[in-house]
């Protein structure tokens, strides 16, 4: 059994005075790849939050057992960075580098090179003196998580990380998050629409719903009914010619 | 004809102005204000991109009020009382805003209220024959600028050292703070505290460039040069880098102009700075 990371004990998480999530409980621990689904409003971004240390939870606790939040890459939903700011690509990225360095004030050479190595990994590395302001959505995206992998240690946390991306993108995200987790042993939590990918990239399941919670192996969730229904639905909808778009996943393995 | 008349004009102004430089106390006023503006300009970087131009502006309001309570009390040294309340009403308008409860109504209410409380009572309490000039002093600044003597200097010089070394230092913090504060606390940032920090720097900044532009003009001494720097520069190491000079600049053309139209001082450099901004967009074009 690997270790716990992060314990989510028993919590409750309201919204505007209603609860959300009731008692809810599970582990995150080393190695894993936990994908967060549930449909709208079903709270995923509020549990997001808590985890995050930006939301407290009404009952209950999250404790951080055998990580530091500096050790934490985030990327959040494009935020959006006014028009006016002015930023370099290498410079958001290298932000990332900060809580890196011992006091962290200053930017030093290894923290550098860390940012550097993941612009390469992101393909940014012909922009890195362009201004952050300019770049597309797309671009941003590359940029931004580039930033929360220079950020991550030990662990990444992703909310949406694909939305209103292109299909090339998108691939070239999940293949890079799959090889971190698979191969660099990066734990891995997201929040995601995309069940597809979810269940054939991640480790484990967190679905939420207003009535019920499931949290287990993707495996587990594989044998549920409503598991069963989204696969099938899937095929069928990818007998409609749709080669890429969220499911566009599913041809990683030959590409590499 | 007119020609020669401006000709002539000019000639008599810049040698005003060469006479006028040869005084000691017109040198003060313009390290006084080359010192403000570079302190305002910095701080303005952080304030723009935080969104907290509103809030800067708010809280000179307050300093006013503050400061007129003050001289009704007959309190000789105003700093002593406006500085604290600025202090803690920057603290008590960011906890508000940061609550999202009240937002920039928040900033709305306190900064009139601040003006109108003030005034009344100055009115009230004052009753001095010049009471117009000195609400016009507090609101747009003063030419008290010019009396600055070595003590003022000494203060203000080791308040701007103090914010540049401060700037330096934290600049990788501030970056991370302004571009996505709440990634910067879920990695363990301690955003209250820095936020804080900003406040109480903010409002120290206020209360030393109130007597030079006013409760009114202080804002586009902060707002105006990090503005045009942003504008211009594509990092924001430049823009930091960038603003306080710009500012600089604005403040000495500022003085010389004021000398020379025989203006406000104060008035006369935010004027000046927003010129500069629009020369910036002129330049840069609407990209």
């Amino acid at each position: 059994m690997s270790k716990t990371l992060i314990r989510v004990n028993s919590i409750t998480l309201s919204y505007d005075g209603v609860n959300v999530i009731e008692n809810l409980s599970f582990d995150i621990c080393e190695g894993d790849y936990l994908c967060i689904i549930g449909e709208n409003g079903s709270g995923k971004s509020t549990l997001l939050n808590a985890i995050l240390g930006l939301k407290r939870p009404t009952l209950g606790k999250i404790e951080l057992c055998g990580i530091k939040r500096r050790e934490i890459g985030v990327l959040t939903q494009q935020n959006p960075v006014s028009k006016d700011f002015p930023a370099l690509v290498c410079e958001v990225v290298e932000s990332g580098c900060l809580n890196r360095a011992k006091n962290g004030l200053f930017i030093n050479k290894s923290a550098k090179k860390t940012a550097f190595e993941n612009m390469e990994r992101l393909g940014v590395t012909s922009i890195a003196r362009h201004p952050y302001r300019d770049l597309s959505g797309g671009q941003r995206q590359r940029v931004a998580l580039a930033r929360a992998l220079s950020a991550a240690e030990k662990m990444l946390i992703l909310d949406e990380p694909v939305t209103s991306l292109d299909a090339k993108t998108t691939y070239d995200i999940y293949s890079l998050i799959h090889d971190l987790n698979r191969r660099h042993k990066m734990t891995v939590v997201t929040v995601t629409h995309d069940i597809d990918a979810a269940l054939k990239n991640g480790t484990k399941i967190l679905r939420i719903n207003k009535d019920s919670v499931f949290f287990g192996t993707v495996d587990e969730y594989l044998r549920l009914d409503e598991a069963k229904a989204y696969v099938d639905a899937d095929h069928k909808q990818n007998g409609d010619d749709i080669p890429f778009g969220e499911g566009g996943f599913r041809y990683m393995g030959g590409a590499k | 004809m007119t020609l020669n008349i401006l000709t002539l004009n000019f000639a008599q102004a810049i040698s005003r102005l060469g006479e006028y430089l040869s005084y000691g106390f017109i040198r003060n006023a313009l390290i006084v204000t080359v010192l403000v503006s570079v302190s305002a300009a910095l701080l303005g970087v952080v304030l723009v991109l935080k969104r907290y131009s509103l809030l800067g502006d708010g809280l000179s309001h307050v300093a006013f009020g503050a400061a007129a309570i003050a001289a009704t009390l007959g309190i000789l040294d105003l700093e002593m009382i406006t500085l604290p309340v600025t202090i803690l009403a920057a603290v008590i308008l960011l906890t508000l805003s940061g609550k999202k409860i009240m937002g920039d109504a928040a900033v709305a209410i306190i900064s009139a209220g601040a003006l109108a409380v003030g005034y009344t009572i100055m009115k009230v309490g004052g009753g001095e024959a010049n009471l117009g000039g000195d609400v016009c002093t507090a609101l747009f600044g003063s030419q008290e600028i010019l009396a600055s003597d070595t003590t003022d200097i000494v203060i203000i010089a080791t308040i701007t050292a103090l914010l540049i070394v401060l700037t330096v230092i934290f600049r990788h913090k501030l970056f991370s703070l302004t571009l996505d504060e709440r990634v910067a606390r879920a990695t363990g940032t301690k955003t209250g505290l820095y936020n804080l920090a900003i406040a109480v720097v903010t409002a120290t900044v206020i209360v030393i460039g109130m007597k030079l532009a006013g409760a009114l003009l202080i804002s586009s001494l902060i707002i105006f040069p990090a503005m045009s720097a942003m504008r211009l520069c594509k990092s924001f190491k430049l823009s930091l880098l960038l603003s306080p000079i710009i500012a600089a600049i604005g403040a000495l053309l500022g003085v010389l102009l004021s000398i020379i139209l025989e203006t406000p001082v104060g008035a006369t450099v935010a004027a000046v700075d927003i010129l500069i901004y629009v020369i910036t967009h002129i330049i840069k074009g609407k990209s």
